[in-house]
């Protein structure tokens, strides 16, 4: 298959099988097989994508034909291409434990649909190679999960999407604010031919106010301080199968628009940026994690906790060496890994327990063992406990910033890692150690097993953490890999623009 | 022209953060609204005003002469225009679906009555 | 508001409304038009029919469910770009070509107007999801007012 076709794929796949999916009998079957298939599909699309890029550089097309930078352009570095690839293995796990877990007529109507287009707009945004188009992505991908969010029409989920579009579309105004300052002020969108003409424009100040404007509206997408506010409002009212979603996809996009316009167009005052990231990076990982400190319900505390590795991420962006962007990538990978599993087992918890609130729960060590490893991985896995796969991303961040002689960020990462094991024995002791509560009547409950499909998904999820623990060296170098093509826009500029200076 | 279309850019984010402040949701959605409208302006504003020619190559003619106005600002606007209209229509869906639960379009409300709802 | 009145109106608007949308939306190529103006015209007939004669009457006249619609729309859409694809070019791309028309020299068809087309059912769908939706358990019909 032709670079071209790879790179167009993810898209057609998604917002195809979206569209097909709704055209077919509103029975639950025939929806959730296409959706699988195509995520089976998206997944080897982007192993085939991550394997070209690595063979042959970075790979680039124009949609229609017209040459870049007046057309449509769709662009896949290593970054994009891994992160597509995630998203594809993500979409098959959320889609498989939705199998399992919703009931059939939620699985009839229009859900797996929206998830595709979800998907189908998350890969938009990796792949685009203007600014623009990054706005229209993003913009897809959060109407599919407006809806999402508000699908079965609670009160609190109608407060919690209420609260989270607005904000969204706040941010969303932001962003095209930014964007349309930016081409009054250089004339053109394409990342690439920013990356040639910005350095040149001669007006450092109107650039770095513009500069400015996407910081917010991407760091509100990305859920960091301090604005992450209609995160922990929304993220714990819809059914596991979509936070999981969520927390997996949607502020990941934030994330990878930070790294791609701060290391690609907005490198000209990177005194300030890399001040403001390191100093909102480090304030998000501790404010988030001092909220989730204070939690008892399971699904609002990891919520939390989403925001305080967005923390991380973002600190090590400010960092801006290639060692701290080897470290966010590689972090990036795990912490999707690791949240969701996290979420899927809060999933299956609540199905055992009916409830995610912490005090209710008591005892599954001895009445769900297999559930409990499954929690117990993970748990340890974000708070960066060896062999797992945290361990060594955490140790990146924190060895990019002792390099760097950051010594602030370096020690929060330090203590908010503890707190973040802290957080997760609480939800240990609470769920699975103390005896049950004496209120409740002890019920016997049978222990989930492999064969009820909702473990399915939270199995794949630590198995992956495992071997991302065990095997960090490759991982390491894909990223390091990936870190090295950020930091050098020149071979970006060359894929896109051809042979043009 | 261009102070005065400025000056009407402010004024209406101004509007717009105001209402989003306010407790009623259709008057948040209102302020949403009157937002991606400055914004739009803004995009329209930015790029300079000038008397020019539809860029559209005339008949016969291989290049486009100037003076034309730049399509792009237009394309994005538009673009901007669809997606705003699409995201407020949902907005709206959800106020509506929200106020039929609470008999009312207050914030407040909405969010009191989850609080009985946990006790 | 006399009902009579709304309802001759409806009754002659909406077909004309929807020819006109037909217009813009296959002149839309080469001049001002195209498929999203001509999808949010053949919705405000639909609207109009639902002012006019209420929500049932107006989903009755548009026959398919607007989210089928609008998902037909978007693989139209979509397809039109394929066959660029199998050519070896970008997605997307347009392929033209001239239908001897007697009378004419040649009328001009090609998968930009097949992508025109599914953005015309896409919007037009979409817009009804949301008129719709938002009628939903209301009597939509102009109330009689005194005065």
């Amino acid at each position: 298959m032709t670079p071209s076709a790879l790179l167009s794929l993810p898209m057609i796949l998604c917002l195809g099988a979206a569209a097909a999916g709704l055209l077919t009998p509103s029975r639950a079957w025939p929806r959730r097989w296409l959706a699988l298939m195509t995520m089976v599909a998206l997944a080897a699309v982007g192993a085939m994508l991550l394997v070209t890029v690595r063979r042959e550089g970075i790979q680039s097309m124009q949609v229609g034909g017209w040459a870049a930078p007046f057309g449509i352009t769709l662009v896949a570095d290593l970054l994009s291409a891994l992160l597509v690839l995630v998203t594809g293995v993500m979409g098959l796990t959320v889609v498989s434990y939705s199998a399992a877990t919703l009931p059939a007529s939620k699985e009839a109507g229009a859900y797996y649909p929206l998830v595709l287009v979800l998907v189908g707009g998350v890969c938009g945004a990796f792949l685009t190679g203007d600014l623009f188009n990054l706005f229209v992505w993003i913009e897809v991908m959060l109407g599919a999960s407006f809806v999402l969010l508000a699908l079965e029409a609670r009160q609190e989920q109608l407060e919690a999407s209420i609260k989270y579009m607005s904000l969204s579309l706040m941010g969303s105004v932001v962003l095209l604010c930014a964007v349309g300052l930016l081409y009054g002020a250089a004339g053109t969108l394409n990342l690439a031919d920013l990356a040639v003409t910005v350095p040149g424009l001669g007006t450092p100040n109107l650039m770095t106010a513009v500069s400015m404007f996407f910081l917010v509206a991407f760091a509100l997408k990305a859920g960091a301080f301090p604005l992450f506010f209609w995160l922990p409002a929304s993220y714990h009212t819809p059914p596991a199968a979509v936070t999981t979603l969520f927390s997996a996809l949607l502020t990941k996009v934030g994330v990878y628009a930070l790294a791609r316009v701060f290391t690609l167009v907005f490198t000209q005052d990177s005194q300030l940026t890399s001040t403001l990231l390191l100093v909102m990076g480090g304030l998000t990982m501790v404010t988030g994690v001092l909220g989730a400190v204070a939690q008892y319900d399971m699904r609002r505390l990891l919520s939390f906790h989403i925001i305080s590795q967005i923390g991380y991420l973002i600190a090590a962006l400010g960092l801006f060496t290639r060692s701290a962007l080897t470290a966010l990538i590689a972090f990036l990978i795990h912490y999707i890994f690791a949240k969701s599993a996290l979420f899927l087992v809060s999933g299956a918890t609540a199905r055992v327990t009916r409830t995610y609130d912490l005090h209710q729960m008591g005892n599954l060590y001895r009445t769900q063992p297999l559930l409990a490893a499954l929690f117990f991985i993970p748990a340890l896995s974000l708070a960066g406990v060896p062999p797992f796969s945290g361990f060594f991303a955490k140790l990146a961040v924190i060895q990019a910033a002792l390099r760097a002689e950051n010594w602030i960020i370096a020690g929060t990462a330090v203590v908010v890692g503890l707190l973040t094991l802290f957080s997760m024995m609480k939800i240990w002791r609470e769920a699975f150690w103390k005896a049950p509560p004496e209120n409740q009547p002890e019920e016997p409950t049978r222990p989930l097993s492999l064969g009820d499909g909702v473990l399915g998904p939270c199995m794949a999820m630590t198995l992956f953490m495992v071997v991302l623990g065990l095997g960090a060296e490759p991982l390491l170098e894909l990223a390091d890999a990936a870190a090295g093509q950020l930091l050098d826009p020149e071979e970006y500029v060359r894929a896109v623009l051809g042979g043009r200076p | 022209m261009e102070l005065f279309l400025a000056i009407t850019v402010g004024g209406l984010f101004a509007a717009g953060f105001y209402c989003l402040m306010l407790h009623s949701i259709v008057r948040i959605a209102l302020g949403l609204v009157l937002l991606g409208s400055a914004t739009n302006l803004l995009i329209f504003t930015i790029n300079g005003l000038q008397r020019g020619f539809a860029p559209l190559v005339p008949e016969g003619q291989e290049a486009l002469s100037p003076p034309y106005a730049d399509p792009v600002p237009q394309a994005f606007i538009l673009t901007a225009i669809v997606i705003n209209f699409g995201l407020l229509a949902l907005l709206l869906v959800l106020v509506h679906r929200a106020a039929q639960e609470t008999g009312t379009d207050d914030t407040r409300a909405l969010r009191t009555e989850l609080k009985d709802s946990k006790q | 508001m006399n009902p009579v009145v709304m309802h001759t109106v409806a009754r002659l608007m909406a077909p004309v409304l929807l020819l006109v949308s037909l217009v813009l939306a296959v002149r839309g190529h080469d001049i001002p038009g195209g498929g999203f103006v001509g999808g949010l015209m053949a919705a405000t007939a639909f609207a109009l029919l639902m002012v006019a004669f209420g929500r049932p009457a107006a989903r009755k006249q548009l026959r398919v469910h607007p989210t089928r619609l609008a998902a037909a729309g978007l693989l139209v859409a979509l397809f039109s770009g394929v066959p660029s694809m199998m050519e070896g070019r970008p997605f997307l791309s347009g392929i033209w070509a001239r239908l001897p028309v007697p009378g004419t020299d040649g009328l001009k068809v090609g998968t930009p107007q097949l992508f025109d087309l599914g953005i015309y059912l896409v919007v037009l769908g979409t817009a009804m999801c949301f008129i719709l939706g938002m009628a939903r358990g209301e009597d939509t019909t102009a109330p009689e007012m005194g005065g």
